[in-house]
């Protein structure tokens, strides 16, 4: 293939289609422009494909090139007149994207590995049926019956173990006789990956009457999870099956230079290949108005979660039942009236297009994404673990310590960067505001990058990477992430008022007092040493009291040296918390209404 | 974007309305194209094979898989009734019987060599689908439904709880400020469709439901009202399949919000006709909105003004759905194409709009929803 110099790439989302065209210019990669439209799966278009067009007619107007030809298709290669493009690309969580039920014998063991398989194909899980999950048998047909998914992964058994239970379960998807969600007519996908001697036990039950694939274990061994087998399959099925009959798909797929990816498959793609290039742990977040994805790679491990009903607008209701009132009502630096506060949210529901007017709707929309980030970000942590049931030699020190297997790989001192997208965090009218809203629901230990991604193009450098890994990562770089700046924050409680640490950098030197967070000016671009001494009973990650020499980098709002403890406590009178809180927007350079 | 708004919902005196009626699974359409239907007319009739039970043989005959599935009387296909033997074995030296009996009665579909387990399909269930609005069978879906069109007038709610149901129209708000009190409702009301101006109280709305109502349809109503109503929460705006005496819709929204004028004189002028009513909302990509549909038996000759769309320009009236003007009415004075920057420090398209009271406000584009007509 002749060099890539124009790449069109699009995100068809549940309500726009977002596409990005990227050319070479010079020796570099670079974002050309952005054009978006309405989605159009549904009524009355019923045809994905419409929507791709309006997006990519945008991006015609805007970069002053023609992309499409006289019959609305894509011109590709690139021709010697400067139109068409030489890769065109897709991504799509359009149509409600992947929906899978999962099941296993043991809900901690494979019934969970197999939602990590799942998850991280980029599928939203609507059920997780396992033997022991404590319903009854037929409470379980009832429910495999209701959901229709688009397809079921189904596993359990080490090799050489249970064969009876996976029959079993075999037993039961044939009871509920489950029906895919579209396609009338169609056998329903069923990924086998449980334990290879059950294969033929499994075919014998399941026959024709589902569409069976069969792939190997992914839980082979109790201390080791096989999951790339499942999620390729689970790929290769959303292709085949899913894409296929979604509206329109069939067209998009006849276009692309490469297979459709789910959206979230391909944001983790790219956020592994950020990990694996730079070497370093990652957590990233897509707050949107439905659901929140959570990514993280710690030591070279991808995991993916997503709490599909916490979100900015169709789901903020369903954060006001989780969260309860008195928590979304905490981050707000005034008083709230909780049944004023309780019909807002009802209304942004039912009209999810609006946007805060007033600086004071402003700062109740970004307390609801804290306790949506944070809820999120808890339920990432209890699926992000290591493998449970295994049996492993553990020291005197761990067994003092109450170590125990299970335990979440999620280490928040050893994170390097948060990366935030969506609109609530990327939309931010100012980046200090986006910067706060991490800080507080993450609460990062030590030393970490905050960044956002500007226009949400994740997506589309996800699937990128897996055809031209150069581009994206350059794209990435330079228009993609905005670094919003390190932060410094010391773990540990002491007095409020007490020194918590200080930092010396850029020849001066700050005193940050616990219960302070300070904002120290360091702009796009510009690094430096910084020494950090925390106080006694403070640790930056060295342990306590010990010093650290580290290099931060500044962004669009600085440096923030966050001394307000781990974990972060808010004052339980509601004076003094909106005094402090009061207190940190200032810090930041925020309003407060 | 340009169409940075919200559309307005549909409230129209007379348009042609068309439902499509379809069944889960494939099944039979029991009407003809072109037939005249009423609410409760069955258009589409299936049935959902039942459960499949398993009767685990080898565990209850205390046998191997293999040697329960060649105890076995009976085989695939075969038809159970309830306490017929369907497994025998003998044990020591023939002397003790122990036998396994059918406990419900369906097909034996499955029988298993891996765990002895015998699969009994349970008998199918049947559903039927009914045309929900009278009208004319306008298309015909083979072995999956109908498409049900009639001429009548059509409001649409913002959000609603409680499925299809049908009755006849009852107004017993003086206003479109009004609250619907306990005191307004009656046993009479049994089946009625009840219309409240700007609120309903808890105690109105559990009367409507103690009573028989069909369905309320209000401008708005408490949050923890509603929960209390429900007996639950409601965390994402997916609903219709809640297990409630009385539909409810609401026209505006959640709090205290007078019923948009245009509204409230169409249902008034509906009043004790015959409607169908939907609360099931779904508000993601391809919404769905609660409906009251009230079909007329005739189209008039002149079917009043059409509809100007869903055009934002300056003299549409608009009605702003945000704070800080939650609910104001107002007409749209300037369109000023280039972003401000707001109130909140977002820079955004803006509209200008002069309010009922003459005092004129600078609002998001996004914030604002077109009143049609």
């Amino acid at each position: 293939m002749s060099e890539i110099t124009s790449i069109l790439a699009t995100d068809c989302g549940s309500t726009t289609t977002k596409a990005i065209l990227i050319e070479k210019r010079g020796d570099e990669y670079r974002l050309i422009v952005r054009g978006e439209a309405p989605t159009t799966v549904e009524a009355p278009f019923d045809d994905v494909t419409v929507g791709v067009i309006n997006a990519v007619r945008e991006v015609e107007e805007l970069a002053g090139k023609r992309i499409l030809d006289a019959d609305g298709r894509i011109i590709r290669p690139l021709r010697a007149d400067g139109s068409g493009v030489d890769v065109y690309l897709s991504t799509s969580s359009a149509g409600g994207g992947l929906q899978m039920t999962v099941a296993g014998v043991v809900k901690a063991m494979s019934a969970e590995s197999a939602e990590r398989a799942a998850l991280g194909a980029g599928a939203i899980i609507i059920d997780v049926i396992a033997v022991d999950d404590g319903r009854k048998d037929y409470e379980k047909v009832k429910r495999i019956r209701e959901l229709r998914p688009d397809m079921i992964l189904m596993s359990g058994g080490t090799d050489g173990g249970t064969v009876k239970h996976l029959v079993e379960i075999a037993e039961m998807l044939v009871s509920a006789d489950p029906k895919p969600r579209l396609g009338v007519g169609l056998a329903l996908p069923v990924i086998y990956a449980g334990n290879k001697d059950a294969r033929e036990g499994v075919k014998e039950i399941l026959g024709d009457r589902v569409d069976l694939r069969i792939v190997d274990n992914l839980r082979p061994t109790l201390d080791r999870e096989n999951l790339d087998p499942a999620r390729e399959a689970i790929h290769e099925l959303f292709l085949q099956h899913v894409m296929q009959q979604a509206p329109g798909y069939g067209k998009l797929s006849s276009w692309v230079s490469s297979g459709i990816m789910s959206t979230p498959n391909a944001v983790g793609k790219i956020i592994q290949t950020v990990a694996e290039e730079r070497g370093i742990n990652v957590l990233a977040v897509d707050i949107g108005g439905a659901t929140t994805d959570v990514f993280s790679v710690f030591n070279k491990v991808y995991n993916r979660t997503v709490s599909a009903n916490l979100g900015m607008s169709y789901s903020i209701c369903n954060v006001l039942a989780e969260a309860g009132t008195a928590n979304i009502a905490r981050w707000a630096p005034f008083q709230v009236d909780e049944t004023s506060l309780r019909n807002s949210l009802r209304n942004k529901m039912v009209r999810p297009t609006t946007i805060p007017q007033t600086m004071r709707d402003l700062r109740i929309e970004q307390s609801v994404a804290r306790e949506a980030l944070r809820l999120a970000f808890e339920h990432h942590k209890t699926l992000a673990r290591s493998l449970k049931g295994v049996q492993t030699v553990r020291t005197i020190g761990e067994i003092l310590d109450q170590k125990e297997t299970g335990e979440t790989l999620v280490d928040m001192m050893s994170l390097d960067m948060i990366v935030g997208s969506g609109g609530v965090l990327s939309h931010a009218p100012r980046r200090a505001e986006a910067a706060y809203m991490m800080l507080d629901a993450y609460q990062p230990e030590g030393v970490t990058m905050l960044a956002v991604d500007s226009i949400f193009m994740m997506p589309q450098l996800g699937v990128l990477s897996t055809v031209h890994p150069q581009a994206a990562a350059q794209v990435f770089d330079r228009d993609c992430l905005i670094k919003l700046g390190s932060v410094i924050a010391p773990v540990g409680r002491i007095k409020p008022g007490e020194l918590a640490c200080t930092v010396e950098m850029g020849g001066e030197c700050h005193r940050v007092s616990f219960g302070e967070l300070r904002l120290v000016p360091l702009g796009v671009g510009e690094t430096a040493r910084a020494t950090v001494k925390p106080s006694g009973k403070m640790d930056v990650g060295a342990g306590r009291g010990k010093e650290i020499n580290v290099e931060v980098e500044g962004g669009a709002v600085g440096v923030m040296i966050d001394c307000r403890g781990r974990p972060l406590v808010l004052p339980d009178e509601a004076g003094a918390r909106i005094a402090k809180l009061r207190e940190w927007h200032e810090a930041l350079g925020l309003a407060v209404e | 974007m340009g169409t940075a708004y919200t559309p307005g919902l549909t409230v129209s005196p007379g348009t042609t309305i068309r439902k499509t009626r379809r069944l889960p699974l494939k099944g039979r359409v029991t009407v003809e194209l072109g037939q005249r239907v009423t609410a409760r007319t069955v258009v589409a009739r299936t049935e959902i094979p039942g459960v499949m039970q398993t009767i685990k043989v080898a565990e209850m005959l205390g046998l191997d898989p293999g040697e329960a599935v060649a105890a076995l009387k009976v085989g695939k296909g075969d038809s159970l009734e309830p306490g017929q033997v369907i497994a025998e074995s003998r044990s020591f030296f023939g002397l003790f019987k122990s036998e396994v009996k059918s406990p419900f009665a369906g097909t034996v579909e499955l029988i298993s060599n891996t765990t002895g387990h015998v699969g009994v399909r349970m008998p199918s269930t049947p559903v039927e689908v009914t045309a929900y609005i009278d009208g004319t069978v306008a298309e015909i879906i083979p072995e999956e439904g109908v498409v049900v069109e009639a001429y009548g007038a059509l409001v649409q709610g913002i959000f609603g709880v409680g499925g299809e149901r049908s009755g006849t129209l009852v107004v017993p708000a003086q206003s479109p400020e009004a609250q619907l009190t306990e005191e307004l409702v009656w046993d009479k009301h049994a089946g009625a469709v009840l219309v409240g101006g700007a609120g309903i109280t808890l105690g109105a709305l559990k009367k409507a439901a103690a009573v028989g109502a069909a369905g309320i349809v209000v401008g708005a109503i408490a949050d923890t009202d509603l929960i209390d109503y429900l007996g639950h929460d409601i965390g994402v705006a997916i609903t219709g399949q809640e297990d409630i005496p009385t539909t409810v819709i609401l026209t505006e929204g959640f709090g205290t919000i007078r019923m948009a004028q245009r509204t409230f004189d169409l249902l008034k002028s509906l009043e004790g006709r015959q409607v169908s009513i939907n609360g099931a909302t779904q508000i993601r990509a391809g919404v769905i909105r609660p409906e009251v549909i009230a079909p007329l038996e005739a189209r008039p000759e002149a079917a009043g003004p059409p509809s100007k769309g869903q055009v934002l320009e300056i003299g549409s009236s608009i009605r702003i759905i945000r704070e800080p003007y939650f609910g104001a009415l107002g007409t749209v004075t300037k369109l000023p194409p280039e972003p401000v920057e707001i109130e909140s420090g977002a820079t955004v398209r803006v509209l200008e709009a002069q309010l009922a009271d003459d005092s004129s406000v600078r609002v998001p584009r996004a914030n604002v929803e077109i009143i049609e007509g």
